[in-house]
């Protein structure tokens, strides 16, 4: 099948970034309550530098491969170019054809990220 | 016994291929599929009696109404109730309940009062309840359940001590389909004062619905998961409480006389019925009440424990695949529940769905009880009449897809 395509499988068993910050400075958590897809994201943001992100979560192959892939495509970032990642980025990455129901599980991390990024800024 | 291949011909979207396969329909615990016969009532009604109910003299307005009032008839004689008039058509089970916190609720539950329900309950049948005891002040307590998913009640005597109120339970979990003990259960409370409501949505397909044999006080189902149309529930009730019920919603149909500044309601049951219902989906429900009164619910139930036992089985040669539920069939019937270490539910249902075999994957509207087996989720293979052992085998073909992809041994 598409959708279980090697790079999803790799990054679902061997995640990038997985594990809570402990020094973040910022942190959300989201759920998808179609299926119960979880997903918490920690960032650690020097003037508007991401320095360092991590998640934790629970959900299926996609929710959790888009947010190890998310991960490693902001840290180092600026807020500003984590905040510009579009959802087409997003399915880019990941590369493979989703259905409407699998859509939210994909967009999750992304949801979460940019709702802890909006924290940073009240 | 049935004949279930007789049974498959009477549902026309099991000959409908889908994506070039051979559709195998194994989430019934959410919906079932629906005969030809109450497609063709919902087409005959829109095509020969579209009208209002209770409004117009037309003709088409008495045979729309006619045929809405023999539904609740046909109903009220189903579930073995006294008349009609105790028959309340909602949008759903979860409506059904819902009037019930909201009416009955509101009148009837006090600061220090209490409402049991259980530890099975789907989200429909406990949110209302946490919602009620949170606006009075008054407690929630929950009867919780063994690791089979039966109800434990060693401390059943201790959670009724104190001004309980109600005591809201499912017929059957939806997600282990164990079945309760109504009978103990009502007994019980009916000793300590308090009303039984009972959550028949996946119980009424598979164990019928026996409102005067059971003593309950309310009962709440949905025609969706019995082989009828969406968006019809209903709720029954004993005359005396509902005729001292408040309506819960405003409008018409509800009322008798409406003044500038004051309204004065129906009777029963139309006082419960504000604004025009669903009638085609109500009218096309008596084709799907006629299709279950040609079957016998002691069939249905050997049909489902001989699907149960059968797919524990086979589920219990895949490695790292845990089962929830009892092993006794006898008391559980329309679904397994299970998961596979290092999958998400989500990823099995994706797969299987490749294969054409619908499953569900999720918590099941029942966050607490996944919380309580510590899974985020499951999968969930769940049977109607229509399922045969045949459709469970493709689906064990596919679930082999979920360890090849995902590699596990």
């Amino acid at each position: 099948m598409d959708l279980y395509a090697e790079n999803i499988l790799d990054h679902y068993r061997s995640p990038h970034n997985k594990g809570k910050l402990e020094n973040a400075t910022v942190s959300f958590a989201d759920t998808n309550p179609l299926c119960g897809d979880k997903i918490e994201m920690s960032l650690r943001i020097t003037n508007g530098l991401i320095e360092d992100v991590g998640f934790e979560g629970v959900g299926c192959a996609i929710s959790q491969a888009s947010a190890s892939m998310l991960t490693d495509e902001i840290n180092g970032k600026t807020v500003d170019d984590a905040n510009a990642i579009t959802n087409e980025k997003v399915y880019e990455m990941l590369g493979v054809p989703l259905t409407t129901n699998r859509v939210k599980c994909a967009l999750l991390s992304l949801v979460t990220l940019k709702k802890a990024l909006a924290l940073t800024k009240l | 016994m049935f004949q279930v291949q007789k049974i498959q011909r009477d549902f026309p979207i099991l000959h409908e291929p889908l994506n070039g396969k051979r559709l195998v329909y194994l989430d019934n615990a959410s919906t079932t599929q629906k005969p030809q016969t109450v497609i063709d009532a919902l087409v005959n009604y829109y095509s020969t009696m579209n009208a209002n109910i209770h409004r117009g003299v037309h003709t088409l307005s008495e045979r729309a109404t006619d045929a809405y009032e023999n539904t609740r008839t046909k109903i009220a004689q189903f579930i073995h109730a006294d008349e009609s008039a105790e028959i309340i058509f909602t949008r759903g089970t979860t409506e059904a309940i819902n009037l019930v916190a909201s009416s009955w609720g509101e009148m009837n539950v006090h600061e220090g009062d209490v409402i049991v329900v259980t530890a099975l309950e789907h989200h429909s049948n406990l949110v209302p309840w946490q919602q009620l005891v949170k606006r009075k002040n008054a407690e929630l307590r929950i009867i919780p359940i063994t690791d089979d998913g039966f109800l434990d009640l060693t401390d059943f005597d201790k959670i009724m001590e104190g001004s309980v109120k109600l005591v809201a339970v499912t017929a059957m979990s939806n997600v282990l389909s164990v079945q309760t003990p109504l009978k103990i259960i009502t007994q019980k409370a009916h000793e300590v004062g308090a009303k039984v409501l009972v959550d028949a949505a996946q119980g009424v397909a598979h164990l019928g619905l026996n409102v005067k044999d059971l003593d309950i006080d309310f009962a709440a189902f949905s025609a969706h998961k019995m082989y009828g149309p969406t968006g019809v529930g209903i709720l029954w009730a004993r005359k005396e409480i509902l005729e001292a019920m408040p309506p819960y919603q405003f409008g018409g149909d509800m009322v008798k006389e409406v003044f500038p500044f004051e309204a004065h309601w129906n009777d029963l049951p139309w006082k419960f019925e504000a604004g025009t219902p669903n009638i085609a989906g109500v009218v096309a429900f008596d084709a799907a009440i006629e299709y279950l009164k040609q079957l016998s619910f002691a069939d249905i139930q050997e049909h489902d424990q001989k699907l149960y036992t059968y797919t524990r089985m086979k589920l219990r040669d895949f490695p790292k695949l845990k089962l929830f539920g009892p092993e006794d069939a006898a008391k559980a019937g329309g679904a397994v529940s299970f998961v596979i270490d290092g999958v998400h539910p989500h990823d099995i249902g994706a797969i299987l769905n490749d294969s054409c075999v619908a499953i569900r994957a999720g918590h099941h509207c029942a966050h607490p009880l996944m919380q309580r087996f510590n899974v985020p989720a499951t999968a969930r293979i769940s049977f109607a009449i229509y399922n045969d052992e045949a459709d469970i085998d493709v689906a064990m073909e596919a679930l082999q897809n979920v360890y090849k992809i995902f590699k596990i041994s």
